[in-house]
């Protein structure tokens, strides 16, 4: 009975061109302006780790009072602490060691100098970290592994490079135990990172703004880097002006900078965690009360605004269009199916039921998604190639078409056709046999 | 020409007319709201910096190696070694005049902070991007001064980038000083640079933007101090002028001319000498293309709108023969057919305007709320309706012509 169908429906839209094209290329230009965007937003609103972003935390503790906080109710962020912290207390969580994983870390922007004395010294970016930040993250290592809690206390001089700067500094391999000059410094390679270059930058947004196209190229011990005085390539922002000058001045001040991440196991974890910060906001902030937050990964980037609205607003947009194609296809739907009223009451005279008109006009429309399915597939496969022509790099550089997109635009084509046929059909269903055969 | 047989006739097509007004009510919505963005975003787009920007490149570069510049010692060094390569610039055959600072509209790395009119106020009267440059800094960027005097070479200090030790002068810009100063007698007040040390204002420019384009700076775009301090730190911005037409040819010169003096540097491949346009281009090429994909949304929405509309109106045609044919033979001339169908798209069209007005400002006060979207002014909305009827007339008027065509002779045939 379907390719009875079938055969019908290829049958009256080849009956009527210039009006089967005119559907098809709506519901593929409204399919395709909707996949583009979603191809973008799906890249930019995805969660970086999907694995465990439900253990992973971002404490924020406010160290400056209720002066320096926001004077607009609106803001989303209003009332609430900055999104770093101070040097100062950045250290002493890390003492504390309240969590299973944590690390403070702080942006760097070192220069490395090849060992080929041909080659300029290059600009490595990277971040200071402590030691539990690979396991944390889950960084995957090609040779090696990240330092010990011991390098961390004794500020070894050691290294973890990302593969890109490997290929360029040691020409590839494994380069373990071998020394990198760093800022003049010799550093020991202990760990070699495979391709990975998380999006969002989930462990930094506060600094990189979520996209950073290049990724870290080394992880460097945080005591190292400030004993080595190493100074913040990241934000820095000043409630009032440090006392003392230069990086160490920064130190002591309550300007904020470093980043901080925990893993906490269970939700009972980080109650007690939630409880910690309070305590410890109690004590190390007293001259007003304690106001700190504990934002679970995804509410955090979330709350940091890492999804440009501009996507948000271009896929709101690009619905819109879809939604216009749908009723635009709708209205031509109906004139089709209510042309065909003669056809229909002679179907009906013979002894077809109501159920079959469904099935033959749904049918139909199905043919049409399809159809359009398929040129929108090829028109979101130019749409997702012509992005990075306007959009901005790190983020268009993220949208690919990949078989899920295939899926989903063909299966977003058939279902918006459907739908749009929904009422064409239930009016064709109603056609009077008896009426229809009278007029004719 | 009466309404009355029109709305009856209407009145038998219930569902298509529903169905084209709901369309139009939201292409309406949607295109103007669009429109709305991209007027915006090509305001955003040609605002100036204030700068005079022809010719105009940047160096970034660090120094490898260098000291730190937290003490006098490394601090006086990076200056000798900042006023080395600012003087090589200088020399170069293709190079108008070159300075050192420490940022530049447009490139997103800025030192922003309060002004406040007393020491240590609580809450400051102003937020502003600091620039630390010499007495060079205003004619080299072509900066217009409005008011007061520039910078002496006597007065120009230098620091470490992290020091605070803030000089007793400053020259601001108009905004900044039509904040702080209302009345307009801004010059020779003083004020709190970073709310804590006195400056004196002794001069204001016409406009200098500040660094950042985010979102976050949208509140203080033109409101800049510039301070007579040099930064020392590791590394340091060079902006150069090219001699007109030479601006390629300097750029290269001077990559090759700061390795040359000395190697242990760092300039990037890339971004390391950067052109103001092609700085210009990056910072803006969101909002750029935010408005080419807000323009072919437009378009692709106009395009199936009209043709949703000639496709409906050709079916209605085709239903109509017989009558349009009757009332040919009944004396109706071709130009009343054609004002029949001219005149019922208009009055689908205006009702699913009324609809459209109603929901492009509903659209407009949702994303007020979700997205930093400004009130979109009515005369968007105005040019939207507009927009959408003359779609609607330019979309029913192949098939009103091809009704128009019908013979009379057609109502004698099958009746």
């Amino acid at each position: 009975m379907f390719r009875y169908y079938l055969d019908l429906a290829t049958r009256s839209l080849r009956r009527s061109p210039g009006l089967t094209a005119l559907m098809i290329l709506t519901i593929a230009f409204g399919v395709a302006a909707s996949m583009t965007t979603w191809s973008v937003f799906r890249a930019v609103s995805g969660d970086p780790i999907p694995w465990k972003s439900s253990k992973l935390f971002v404490p924020q503790i406010d160290p400056w009072g209720p002066t320096a906080r926001g004077t607009d109710p609106t803001d989303s962020h209003y009332g609430d602490p900055p999104d770093a912290l101070t040097y100062n207390d950045a250290v002493a969580l890390m003492r504390d060691h309240r969590a299973s994983l944590q690390s403070a870390m702080y942006m760097i922007s070192p220069s490395v100098v090849p060992s080929d004395p041909g080659k300029h010294p290059i600009n490595a970016n990277g971040h200071a970290v402590f030691s539990e930040f690979f396991p944390m993250v889950d960084a995957p290592f090609e040779y090696g592994s990240g330092w010990s809690v011991a390098d961390d206390e004794h500020r070894a001089q050691v290294v973890v490079i990302s593969n890109k700067l490997n290929r360029k500094v040691f020409g590839g391999g494994n380069s373990i135990g071998k020394a990198m000059n760093i800022e003049g410094r010799d550093y020991r390679v202990v760990g070699v990172l495979k391709q990975w270059n998380p999006q969002p930058m989930f462990y930094d947004v506060a600094n990189t703004g979520g996209f950073f196209i290049n990724g870290d190229d080394l992880l460097l011990p945080f005591n190292t880097a400030i004993a080595a005085n190493m100074s913040n390539n990241g934000n820095t922002n000043c409630n009032v002006t440090p006392k003392e000058p230069g990086f160490v001045g920064l130190q002591h001040s309550s300007c904020i900078w470093p980043v901080y991440m925990v893993q906490l196991d269970s939700a009972a974890a980080a109650q007690r965690y939630k409880e910690y910060l309070q305590g410890f906001a109690r004590q190390h902030h007293p001259q007003w009360a304690p106001n700190t937050r504990l934002r679970g990964l995804r509410e955090w980037l979330d709350y940091e605004h890492v999804v440009p609205s501009d996507t948000r607003v271009s896929l709101l947009v690009a619905l819109g269009l879809l939604l216009v194609c749908l009723v635009n296809t709708a209205g031509l739907l109906l004139a089709k199916f209510l042309r065909r009223s003669g056809e229909i009451g002679v179907r009906r005279a013979l002894g077809a039921p109501r159920a079959a008109i469904y099935a033959q006009f749904l049918t139909e429309a199905g043919v049409i998604g399809l159809a359009g399915g398929v040129l929108g597939l090829f028109l979101t496969w130019l749409g997702v190639a012509g992005i990075g022509l306007v959009m901005p790099r790190d983020i268009a550089s993220l949208a690919r078409v990949d078989v899920s997109l295939l899926f989903a635009t063909l299966f977003v084509a058939v279902i918006a056709s459907v739908l749009a046929a929904l009422y064409p059909t239930f009016r064709a269903s109603r056609v009077q046999p008896a009426w229809q055969l009278k007029s004719n | 020409m009466k309404l009355h047989p029109i709305l009856a006739a209407l009145r038998r097509h219930k569902a298509g007319v529903v169905l084209i007004g709901l369309q139009i009510a939201l292409t309406l919505a949607i295109v103007c709201n669009a429109i709305f963005i991209i007027g915006q975003r090509i305001q955003r787009i040609q605002r100036p910096t204030g700068m005079d920007e022809n010719n105009l490149f940047m160096i970034s570069q660090l120094w490898v190696g260098a000291p730190t510049g937290d003490d006098q010692g490394s601090t006086d060094k990076l200056d000798a070694m900042q006023r080395t390569d600012v003087q090589i610039l200088r020399n170069l055959p293709d190079v108008q005049s070159a300075i050192a600072i420490n940022s530049l509209p447009l490139i997103n790395s800025s030192w922003t902070t309060g002004i406040g009119m007393k020491p240590a106020q609580e809450r400051e009267t102003a937020h502003a991007a600091l620039y630390f440059g010499d007495e060079q800094m205003i004619p080299a960027l072509g900066l217009k001064l409005i008011a007061g005097r520039n910078f002496n070479v006597g007065e120009i200090q230098h620091m470490g980038a992290r020091g605070h030790n803030r000089p007793p002068i400053v020259i601001v810009t108009r905004t900044l000083a039509d904040k702080l100063f209302p009345k307009g007698d801004a010059l020779g007040k003083t004020i709190y640079v970073d709310r804590d040390t006195p400056s004196t204002i002794i001069g204001v420019v016409a406009r200098m933007q500040v660094p950042s384009v985010d979102s976050w700076a949208r509140d203080f775009t033109y409101s800049s101090v510039l301070i007579p301090t040099r930064l020392d730190a590791n590394f340091s911005r060079y902006v150069v002028r090219a001699k007109t037409g030479r601006l390629d040819a300097a750029m290269k010169e001077s990559r090759a001319a700061l390795f040359a003096a000395n190697p242990m540097r760092v300039i990037d491949d890339e971004d390391g000498v950067k052109s103001f346009s092609d700085i210009r281009a990056n910072a803006y090429k969101a909002d750029r293309g935010m408005a080419i994909l807000m323009g072919v949304i437009c378009v692709i929405l106009l395009a199936v709108t009209g043709a949703g509309i000639v496709g409906l109106t050709s079916f209605w045609v085709g239903q109509r023969h017989k009558q349009i044919g009757v009332r040919r033979a009944l004396g109706a001339r071709k130009v009343d057919i054609l004002r029949y169908f001219q005149t019922e798209n208009l009055l689908i069209a205006g009702g699913g305007a009324i609809a459209g007005i109603l929901l492009a400002v509903g659209l407009n006060l949702w994303l007020m709320q979700h997205y930093e979207m400004d009130r979109m002014p009515v005369l968007y909305v105005l040019a939207g309706v507009a927009v959408v009827l003359a779609l609607g007339q330019a979309s029913v008027f192949v098939p009103a012509r091809r009704a128009a065509n019908v013979p009379p002779v057609v109502a004698t045939r099958t009746v």
